[in-house]
């Protein structure tokens, strides 16, 4: 067990050390000379060689991707060439916050309404609920984020005038409710599929048969037997759910409004802000990795069955 | 025992008997005959515009309206199909089938290096948070990619290559691909690691069957219904990450016209109140296409895979 735990520790540097080197090399080779967007308009070839040449961007690529890294092991991860001045560590720490705080918001939706749901008409298996629920929740996930926001902006705020079209307030503020449903809903859609896949499972079990055998009642089973075997699946699915707290939702955040990292690393994708980019990508791929990570190792812990070599 | 042509009769009888399944086959090729075939059924070109009729709402003439330079939009939700099954298509046979199933295979039958190689890359590739990889890789290639195309039609001769827009198409291929391969490859592998251990594989191993033939006549045909779940299965999210790239503005480029771009011109406040009809028709024909594609994924899932529910 630890040393499969050690080993995966070991190989997580080296996935880092790939992404950031991808993204790199895209990052050089892409549109755009980085001198040239910081100076803008004011362009002038003898400033901007000697500029390139104090920044280390005339040095060969390996040397310069060297002390990339050096720097960002240490949480330095230079300064972002569309905001002059500004370190991309600051730029995107409230981002970041904002962003979690609505992710963490829409997952708490689609656990509240999904969880319960999918456990319910898992028991509910052979009747008409079961089919019909499946079906309308395929329905909600299908939906293009592009039309959730617009058809929700139409309810809430031309017809109603429940909430402000765009903006953001923080977590206790009525503008937090547009995006967080918009991000929920395939969520929850999304929850009921794997809830209802793996309570159906556990209650195919001999135990459960057993456990009804003996004469326990609906919620002694339900509760000793069934959602204890049943959210081991789960707890993979909310460690992913946490690593995309700080991913961020590109589209929602962009069309709304909202100061996060997705609606920021779109605009610095567009200005060409390569350091913010890679900033972005990498805290993104350590949360990922972690959560596989996470995901993997509370398995064992949870269903002791599970061992690794 | 198990007779694969008798095993796919089964399937089949079952899935006609889906009443939604039908409907979803019939509504899907509807749409990609009217895509395909869009010079053949636009009332008007892409381009045409009638000033005499703009911001109009759904008439006779225009089935689902005009937009503000006085197009018509059914005309232009038919060429975006087109663009969508062109781009997805191309995706899905080089990403997910040749690449995809093509790694998968060797991976899962040779083992050792050649299996950890393939699947270390694998993880990489999906180490990048969200689809930020895609949207990265068409935000960078798409230069290149144009330079490649001109570079083709000054040395070949050919005209119009880049005016066809043919390094759109390349590009959102391309940045697909990136991600589009890993999961099918994953499926694969895991699927010939479990069939390789039959006795079937030994046989024909030791009668002196060649890999080639061992991999593609007795793997593969025993790991295809998995496989055409899963691909049935992700079509609604290959054409959901196109649509986003489009929306981004990272696909097909205007004048040619591309469903995510309707989506973002339609989906402005001003536009929702006043002319809903340029949101409404090409995200209806959005939502159709991947509903129907995840519902029969479902209900292909059902019909070849009993045993998961």
């Amino acid at each position: 067990m630890w040393q499969y735990i050690l080993s995966r520790l070991m190989w997580i540097p080296f996935l880092l050390i790939s992404v950031a080197f991808i993204t790199f090399i895209l990052g050089r080779f892409g549109p755009g000379d980085p001198i040239e967007i910081m100076m803008g308009t004011k362009y002038d070839p003898i400033v901007a060689e000697r500029v390139r040449s104090e920044m280390g961007l005339d040095r060969p690529i390996i040397s310069q991707f060297g002390s990339y890294l050096k720097n960002a092991s240490q949480g330095d991860f230079g300064e972002s060439l569309r905001y002059r001045g500004r370190s991309v560590s600051g730029l995107i720490g409230p981002k970041l916050i904002v962003s979690a705080k609505l992710s963490f918001v829409s997952l708490l939706i689609s656990i509240l309404i999904g969880l319960p749901l999918g456990f319910l008409i898992a028991h509910k298996q052979g009747t008409w609920i079961d089919p019909f629920i499946v079906t309308i929740s395929v329905t909600f996930m299908s939906i293009p984020i592009m039309i959730t926001i617009p058809a929700l902006l139409w309810i809430g705020c031309l017809k109603t005038d429940l909430v402000p079209c765009s903006g953001w307030g923080g977590l206790f503020d009525r503008r937090i409710i547009i995006p967080a449903l918009t991000m929920g809903i395939p969520g929850i859609a999304f929850m009921i599929r794997i809830m209802r896949a793996s309570t159906l499972d556990v209650l195919g079990e001999d135990y459960i048969r057993t456990a009804k055998a003996k004469g326990l009642n609906f919620f002694t089973i339900s509760n000793r037997h069934v959602l204890r075997n049943s959210m081991i699946p789960i707890v993979t699915i909310l460690s992913f759910s946490l690593a995309g707290i700080l991913g961020g939702a590109f589209i929602t955040e962009t069309i709304l409004g909202i100061p996060g990292v997705g609606r920021f690393s779109v605009e610095s994708i567009f200005n060409r802000d390569y350091p913010v980019i890679m900033a972005i990508t990498l805290i993104g791929a350590v949360a990922f990795i972690l959560a596989n990570l996470v995901a993997d190792i509370s398995y064992s812990i949870i269903d002791p069955r599970i061992r690794y070599r | 025992m198990n007779n694969p042509n008798g095993h796919f009769k089964t399937a089949l009888n079952r899935l006609i008997r889906k009443k939604i399944a039908v409907i979803c086959i019939i509504v899907l090729i509807v749409i990609y005959i009217s895509g395909l075939f869009a010079s053949v059924i636009s009332p008007y070109e892409y381009t045409a515009q009638d000033y005499t009729n703009i911001k109009k709402p759904p008439s006779i003439d225009h089935i689902m309206g005009t937009d503000r330079a006085g197009r018509d939009v059914f005309t232009r939700v038919l060429w975006g199909v087109q663009n969508t099954i062109i781009i997805t298509f191309v995706a899905l046979i080089t990403g997910g089938i040749i690449i995809g199933v093509g790694l998968g295979l060797l991976a899962g039958y040779k083992g050792g290096k050649t299996d950890s190689i393939i699947m270390r890359i694998g993880e990489i590739s999906s180490s990048f948070p969200d689809i930020l990889l895609v949207i990265i890789l068409a935000a960078t290639l798409r230069p290149r990619v144009l330079d490649f195309v001109r570079f083709l039609e000054d040395s070949y001769n050919i005209s119009g290559l880049v005016k066809s827009g043919i390094a759109d198409y390349l590009v959102v291929s391309l940045a697909l691909v990136s991600f589009g391969w890993i999961g099918t490859a994953r499926l694969m592998r895991a699927q010939v690691l479990s069939i390789k251990e039959n006795q079937y594989i030994e046989s024909a191993k030791s009668i002196g069957a060649s890999t080639n033939r061992i991999l593609f006549v007795h793997l593969l045909p025993n790991a295809i219904s998995p496989l055409v779940v899963s691909i049935t299965m992700g079509m609604g999210a290959l054409i959901g990450t196109e649509i986003i790239l489009s929306w981004l503005g990272l696909g097909i480029q205007p004048p040619r016209p591309s469903l995510g771009r309707m989506l973002l011109d339609g989906g402005s406040i001003s536009i929702i109140r006043n002319e809903p009809w340029l949101l409404i028709g090409p995200g209806i024909v959005v939502f159709l296409m991947v509903l129907c594609w995840n519902l029969l994924g479902d209900a292909l899932n059902d019909v070849l895979n009993p045993k998961t529910r």
